[in-house]
């Protein structure tokens, strides 16, 4: 008969318990609680998703529809209250009764708050859950963070705020950063590695109060009379296994809950799993062991037998450009001795901790590639007696002469973990690249492994090169998709050199590996032909992303956006009366200016797209682009017209310039600002091109940004008229068409050539590009919705309609 | 038993495109590849219902304009590391018409 499993805690432990326990086909009837308002998250991810490489979306582990198709009953945003173990049932927050045969505590821990004065204002943060990420990632540029604890979760909060141009100071107490990871030596190139992120870093010092203002944080202030004003505190410094409700229970409880070889509490039909468990006295706080655990929770489940055996476990620090790694003990200690190696220049060290030639710990600082090996050593205790002259220089110069570097992958088990954010081990890459995956891009999509921060990437490739042989080649720059070896660069030099003007060609001449590409190098080759050959190549919808392809936004539900341009941000009321009677007409939900000055017509049903476009054509209205890799909108201030500052005509240049650049076809979207003076109410600076007027002319400046990365534009030139900033701007928009990598926005195709560079060349063929930019408009400026609603207003209707048929 | 039903031309859908058909119990993606094959799919993307009709078709598949999840046009299995199918039915083309089968159409479960 099937049993009734209560889960309590929908964490990283028990998402995996669920998963084994379903994939072995087990009998469960389960009902799932978490006081946490969702379903199972990868919540080491909360870090990519803090520093924006990430989204929420991307590192949900379990959805609705899984938890659908296991029948799992979900309580999400809802707390178990009490247990009646007597009786056998758990009463949930609501009152709600239900009875159990098994349980499982997967509660998690709490993060540990410094009781300081002050630690209950507003604005005093934990690290734990998306609500905290949330808060952080809201913070916005420009304004001030102290973290407090520079550990593992302190470091990677910091980095991931200063990524978004927050100002973060760490305050640690002890005298360097990851003091239980790593030791001095290390501890001190880490700190140099942040200090060069613009993080401030503040060791040896004691936090003494948190002070505050209308009861919000205001600064923190130390023991010797420093104060750190911040908007925002976060406290990471420690977590403490979350037991109360295991307490209240009458469970045997330590530091943790008490937990044997098989994850059985003191109850036999309560078990736990997790950050919430003590097993003979040690506690738990990364996933490995946790994985371990969910496993044999599961199997216990299962009534089978298994054993939770504790192993070696080892750190990475996920901050890009900080490679780290520790493993083992490193303390010092009686009969213990060190092997150390440093290289300044290249900020390298590593440093191995050896007793009786076993080493007993290893900590690696810049240069992490040997570092699975050395963990390996540590795991399996390996003698180390006869390699111990070569030992520090790891696995390539053991044996006498050096050997291949690859041997040292090669040499690894198949149990070794490759990728630790997604517990990917050898063996199942190797199964992987049996079952035909034979490039990274494959190895990804069909493992995850290297799909999170990344660090991993090159092992996955050298496992790759020993399994595959000569059939791989070790990529020198990433390339476009796993449809073909090449880098963007590369194909974008074969399509002029070569004068490949139609996909097939370049799929052809470039050794394509699938028949017709992809839905990521598809849009890129589109972009790159129309690009280069305006006059011959046909552009294919096709190879759009559905927002190109039907020349409106796709929102979440399947409905789509319509925003129509309103050039340099002035409309009349004629227009704003022909939007209004649109929006009633097709019923549209939600009506937005948008942060561009334009107004977005929110919840248009696909079919209505024709319809909705032929009534605000007819009152003169065309599309907004607000969909494309292309121009999207002008913004400007009200310049000499109304305002009081103005220098030069603002909001006139930017209605120019928006009809002069609509319709062309860019990398990324590309955003323009004007404004008057360097008061700069258009916000021109952080946009990908930037104008301010100033009295003695026009200050063209370039490569900002307002999104996922927040920059302020460069100055590219300044020019007397209005005429040569507009050729200017021409002229280095076609450039930016000719030269970046598609979906790189202005700002990061500058970091890759150099401001410089631009300026040469805007200088020494400006007329030529503005020229090749005018053959390009000749074609590209023209209003989609106008043409669609002509010629293709039959392919937004449904093919057949069946339903009365069916219904008969 | 099948019984065809012709729906549209085939050039009513464009090569390496889409067109979704109504029916009483939701809709139905057509399909039609670079080589003028025809496949019938269910229009919700099992990941957070995207309309697959409006996704990038490459090969024998389509990518989900939502979310990029890829599934096989002739399977309807999610490719690669995420796990989902979507129903497939049915299609052929016969003298430049796409064909459905009516009654795989109406046996479709409302699950
Ligand atoms: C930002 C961050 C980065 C991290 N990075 C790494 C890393 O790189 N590597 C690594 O190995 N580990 C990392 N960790 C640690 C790792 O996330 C944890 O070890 C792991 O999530 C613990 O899993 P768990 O299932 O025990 O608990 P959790 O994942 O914390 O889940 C417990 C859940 O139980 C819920 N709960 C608690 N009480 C109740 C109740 N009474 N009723 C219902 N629900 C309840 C909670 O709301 C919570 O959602 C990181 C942690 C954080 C916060
Ligand atoms: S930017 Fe200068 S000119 Fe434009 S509105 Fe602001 S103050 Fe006036
Ligand atoms: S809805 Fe299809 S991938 Fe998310």
């Amino acid at each position: 008969m099937t049993q009734k499993l209560i889960v309590i805690g929908a964490g990283m432990a028990t998402g995996r318990m669920l998963e084994h326990l379903f994939d072995a086909g087990a009998d469960y009837d389960v009902t799932l609680f978490n006081a946490e308002p969702r379903g199972n998250y990868n919540r080491i991810m909360l870090s990519p998703v803090l520093s924006g490489d990430k989204t929420y979306a991307e590192i949900v582990t379990h959805d609705d529809t899984w938890y659908a198709a296991q029948g799992v009953t979900c309580r999400f945003g809802e707390r178990i209250a009490t247990i009646d173990r007597a009786a056998k049932t758990a009463t949930a927050q609501n009152g709600d009764v239900l009875p159990y045969d098994k349980l499982v505590f997967g509660t998690g821990s709490n993060p540990f708050m410094i009781p300081l004065p002050g630690h209950d204002l507003e604005g005093v943060i934990a690290y734990r859950d998306l609500e905290d990420t949330t808060r952080m990632m809201d913070l916005g540029p420009a304004n001030k963070c102290v973290v407090i604890g520079g550990g593992l979760l302190g470091l990677e909060a910091a980095a991931g705020m200063a990524a978004r141009g927050v100002d973060v100071t760490v305050v640690h107490i002890m005298g360097h950063l990851m003091e239980r990871q790593l030791d001095e030596a290390a501890g001190y190139l880490l700190r140099r590695a942040l200090i060069d992120k613009g993080i401030t870093v503040k060791c040896a010092a004691n936090s003494k109060e948190i002070l505050g203002e209308n009861g919000h944080v205001r600064a923190l202030l130390l023991d010797d009379g420093t104060e750190l004003p911040c908007d925002l505190l976060v406290m990471a410094v420690g977590i403490r296994p979350n037991v109360q409700l295991a307490q209240d229970t009458g469970l045997a409880v330590g530091k943790g809950i008490h937990v044997d070889d098989q994850m059985l509490t003191s109850d036999a039909d309560v078990l736990a799993v997790g950050e919430c468990v003590e097993h003979n006295g040690a506690i738990f706080g990364l996933v490995a062991p946790l994985y371990d655990q969910a496993k044999v929770a599961a199997q216990t489940l299962m009534g089978e037998q298994a054993q939770f055996v504790q192993k070696e476990i080892s750190t990475k620090l996920k901050v890009t450009g900080c490679d780290l790694f520790s493993a083992g003990d490193f303390a010092d200690g009686e009969g213990r001795e060190d092997i150390v190696f440093r290289d300044p220049a290249r900020g390298v060290y590593r440093r191995l901790v050896i007793e009786n030639n076993i080493v007993l710990g290893a900590v690696m600082y810049g240069d992490t590639a040997d570092s699975n090996w050395f963990f390996g050593l540590i795991r399996d205790k390996t003698d180390i007696a006869d390699m111990r002259d070569t030992l520090i220089f790891g696995p390539a110069y053991q044996g006498g002469t050096p050997l291949d570097p690859l041997a040292a992958v090669a040499a690894l088990p198949r149990d070794a973990e490759i990728c630790g954010c997604n517990g990917i081990c050898k063996g199942q890459i190797e199964d992987a690249i049996a079952a035909g995956a034979s490039d990274l891009g494959a190895i990804k999509a069909t493992t995850k492994a290297s799909a999170s921060c990344g660090t991993c990437t090159g092992l996955v490739e050298q496992v790759l090169a020993v399994t595959l042989g000569d059939d791989f080649v070790l990529p020198a720059a990433a390339s476009i998709c796993g449809c073909t070896d090449m880098t963007h660069e590369d194909v974008r030099r074969m399509i002029k050199s070569q004068r490949l003007t139609s996909m097939p060609a370049v799929w052809q001449e470039c050794g394509w590996k699938t028949p017709d590409g992809c839905h990521v190098c598809r849009p890129a080759l589109n972009f790159y032909l129309l690009a280069d050959w305006p006059l011959e190549y046909r552009d294919d919808p096709q190879s759009r992303f559905i927002n190109e392809r039907k020349h409106a936004n796709i929102q979440k539900d399947g409905t789509y956006s319509v925003v129509p341009r309103m050039w340099g941000g002035i409309t009349t009321p004629d227009e704003l009366r022909a939007i209004a009677d649109a929006a009633d007409k097709y019923m549209v939900p939600t009506v937005k200016v948008t942060g561009g000055q334009r107004i977005d017509l929110l919840g248009v049903k696909s079919e209505d797209l024709p319809d909705i476009w032929a009534d605000l054509n007819a009152a003169g209205m065309v599309s907004g682009h607000a969909y494309s890799k292309g121009l999207r909108t002008v913004k400007t201030c009200v310049g000499t017209d109304h305002c009081r500052f103005g220098t030069q005509d603002s909001t006139g240049l930017g209605i120019q310039l928006e009809k002069e650049l609509w319709g062309a076809w860019t990398p990324h979207k590309l955003k323009l600002g004007v404004s008057g003076c360097p008061r700069n109410c258009a916000e021109a600076t952080c946009k990908d091109i930037g104008v301010i007027c100033v009295d003695s002319g026009y200050q063209i400046s370039i490569g900002g940004a307002a999104g996922m990365d927040v920059r302020e534009t460069e100055l590219l030139i300044q020019v007397p008229t209005e005429q040569e900033a507009i050729n200017v701007i021409k002229a280095v928009t076609q450039l930016y068409r000719e030269n970046a990598k598609y979906l790189d926005r202005i700002y990061k195709w500058m970091a890759k050539v150099g401001l410089d560079w631009i300026k040469e060349r805007v200088a020494a063929e400006g007329d030529a590009l503005v020229d090749r930019f005018e053959l390009s408009q000749t074609i590209y400026r023209k209003d989609p919705w106008a043409e669609h609603v002509t010629q293709q207003a039959e392919r937004y209707k449904p093919l057949a309609n069946l339903s009365l048929e069916a219904a008969e | 038993m099948t019984s065809w039903i012709d729906i549209a031309a085939l050039d009513d859908v464009p090569q390496r495109g889409a067109r979704m058909i109504k029916t009483a119990l939701g809709c139905v993606a057509v399909f039609r590849t670079a080589e003028d094959e025809v496949f019938a799919l269910d229009n919700a993307c099992p990941h957070r219902a995207g309309p697959l009709a409006e996704g990038i078709v490459h090969g024998k598949s389509v990518t989900c304009p939502l979310h990029n999840w890829v599934f096989s046009l002739e399977t309807g299995e999610a490719q690669g590391a995420d796990e989902g199918r979507v129903a497939t039915y049915p299609a052929r083309v016969e003298s430049g018409r796409i064909l459905l089968d009516r009654t795989f159409l109406q046996a479709r479960s409302a699950a």
